[in-house]
């Protein structure tokens, strides 16, 4: 047998994007193999939504629908999986690599006895070998990487990289139960961030602010601009450091590492760790009024001047372009 | 409390990389080596615990002989005492071969809690933790920003995108630290002299029935530094702002097809 199997992850029972980016370019690497894309999903009441993924690719959706699933359990969601791998004896297992797949995919490889690749930006196959391309030192370098021994290779994808693309088609629906979930840390309850705020590591835009900005109460301005590009707010770790905003904001090296397809940093200077953790970006714009800031060496498009200048104008252009 | 750290050596976070003459690894001349980042918050952590409820704090690394210098970083700050398992050039990136050394070095020690950092500032991997703990048989919760330690059990806030997770868990557990659980301490002078009397005990990777390289579960094919960015371009905005704000918006539309 072979194949790719991709863990689809749910949050209150919604299918979320990043699955179907990872699930998207399953299907587009097992193509050229003639292998078969299959899917597992785990919460409860997600039988509903399993057919369904056969719209981006899947022919065989593995479901464990129970109440212990409904929110996140690392031992549980191990043990779906190890039984939808006994199952689909696949070649590689994709996830997607957001918090929770970062926290599953390396567990579950373990009980498996496999090696794992994290935070993958390209993929391509050398027989049945995946060469992945990863970031390395937060960006500074990049490198190229393969699971060894035996399989299936654990590969986690970055979000927003890999492009979902829904293509239709039926799938088969198998119901996993009678599993021996095994959940000791269990998850009692998600908060939710107030004001349901986009998250800088799932984000398609990125507004980030930084020292130049003076003071906390002017997160606001980036806040605005943020809105009017439906972007997500990140931040400097000079910033964050002085207690302006959360720490979940912070873009860099020991933040998070982000490649938007558009980045506005406004009043950053651009320190050797915040560049590492964002100029993979695909379109990067500063505004800051140093001209010899170093974010500038790696901007496409950037504006010398008081940002308190610039980005109310730049507002209202982007209001109007809507408009 | 018996409680574990694992911590890294990773360069400094102001470093520049460059590749070395294999293609595969870094070039390390210059290189200034320090405590992974996210380990200290583990590290401080586990001090905390130890100062409220007793308790001893165990440093382990598994490095070259370099390593050492993160280890004496550990005690002076405050452990108690230190492992160090020699080796791991070979193995570098390879999460389950590293788990896999840490865990036949930790069994049969005895711990209530084993805190790792969230990743290495390097490999970036964000794996060890969570495999230690598959290999070692106890639970674990990743990315933790809060922690309450009760009898027998944790409570953790764990940072998922938009949100939190509330996790309660039974020790013995491992957790990956994440910056926003402490203010990590430095070490203070009294700590550093103190540091160079306390025990580390040094293992061979060999003794522990591991042959370094002989079944990888990674390997590393090519390093390369990321392609040079071209100039951008920059647009004087401080006589009119407004005009350079509309160039911009204008820019973004036509030519970077970004909005």
């Amino acid at each position: 047998m072979a194949g790719i199997l991709v863990f689809v992850e749910q949050r209150d029972g919604e299918i979320r994007r990043t699955s179907l980016q990872a699930l998207s370019e399953a299907r587009r690497q097992a193509a050229g193999r003639g292998w078969p894309v299959s899917a597992v999903l785990a919460g409860q009441g997600v039988t509903a939504k399993a057919a369904g993924l056969s719209a981006w690719g899947a022919t065989k959706v593995f479901v464990a629908d129970d109440p212990k699933l409904a929110l996140y359990a690392p031992e549980g969601y191990a043990a779906v999986l190890t039984k939808a791998v006994e199952l689909a004896a696949p070649s590689a297992i994709f996830f997607s690599c957001t918090a929770l797949g970062r926290d599953l995919a390396p567990r579950a490889a373990a009980r498996l006895g496999v090696g794992a690749l994290a935070d993958v930006i390209g993929l391509s196959l050398d027989g049945d070998r995946f060469m992945a391309r990863r970031p390395v030192y937060s960006g500074k370098a990049m490198a190229t990487v393969s699971c060894a021994g035996k399989t299936p290779q654990v590969i986690s994808l970055r979000p927003n990289v890999f492009a979902a693309e829904e293509v239709g088609g039926s799938a088969e629906v198998v119901a996993l139960s009678g599993l021996e979930l095994g959940i000791r840390a269990e998850v009692k309850e998600l908060t939710k961030a107030a004001g349901g705020e986009l998250d800088v590591a799932e984000a398609d835009v990125i507004v980030s602010g930084g020292r130049g900005i003076k003071g906390p109460e002017n997160f606001a301005l980036i806040r605005e601009l943020a809105a009017a590009l439906g972007a997500a707010v990140g931040a400097s770790r000079a910033v964050v450091d002085a207690g302006w905003i959360e720490h979940s904001h912070q873009v860099g090296q020991t933040g998070k590492v982000v490649s938007p397809s558009l980045y506005v940093a406004c009043g950053i200077s651009g320190a050797i760790q915040h560049l590492a953790g964002m100029s993979s970006s695909k379109v990067i714009v500063a505004v800051n009024k140093d001209p010899e800031a170093p974010i500038f060496k790696v901007a496409n498009y950037g504006i010398v001047g008081d940002l308190f200048q610039v980005v109310p104008p730049l507002i209202e252009e982007l209001k109007k372009l809507k408009a | 409390m018996k409680c574990i750290v694992c911590v890294t050596s990773v360069p400094d976070t102001a470093s520049v990389i460059k590749i070395s003459g294999d293609g595969t690894h870094i070039d390390e001349t210059g290189i200034k080596w320090i405590i992974s980042p996210y380990d200290e918050y583990a590290l401080e952590e586990a001090l905390k615990i130890t100062e409220a409820r007793g308790g001893e704090v165990t440093a382990v690394t598994y490095g070259p002989t370099r390593a050492e210098a993160t280890l004496r970083d550990c005690l002076a700050r405050g452990a108690h005492q230190a492992i160090h398992i020699l080796g791991g050039e070979a193995t570098l990136g390879d999460s389950l071969t590293i788990a896999k050394v840490l865990a036949a070095a930790l069994t049969g020690r005895g711990y209530d809690l084993i805190l790792c950092g969230y990743k290495g500032v390097g490999t970036d991997c964000s794996q060890v933790g969570q495999m230690l703990a598959e290999l070692l048989g106890i639970p674990h919760v990743s990315n933790v920003t809060k922690l309450t330690v009760g009898d027998g059990s944790i409570e953790a806030g764990r940072d998922v995108e938009g949100g939190q997770e509330q996790v309660h868990c039974p020790l013995p557990a491992l957790i990956t630290a994440q910056k926003g659980l402490n203010e990590p301490r430095y070490a203070a002078l009294k700590g550093i002299m103190a540091a160079k009397k306390k025990p580390v005990e040094k293992i061979e990777v060999a003794s522990l029935g591991i042959n370094e390289g002989a079944d990888p579960f990674f390997t590393i094919h090519k390093l390369e530094l990321p392609a040079a960015k071209t100039a951008g371009t920059i647009i004087h905005g401080e006589e009119d702002p407004q005009a350079a704000a509309a160039q911009l918006v204008k820019l973004l539309r036509d030519e970077a097809k970004a909005i």
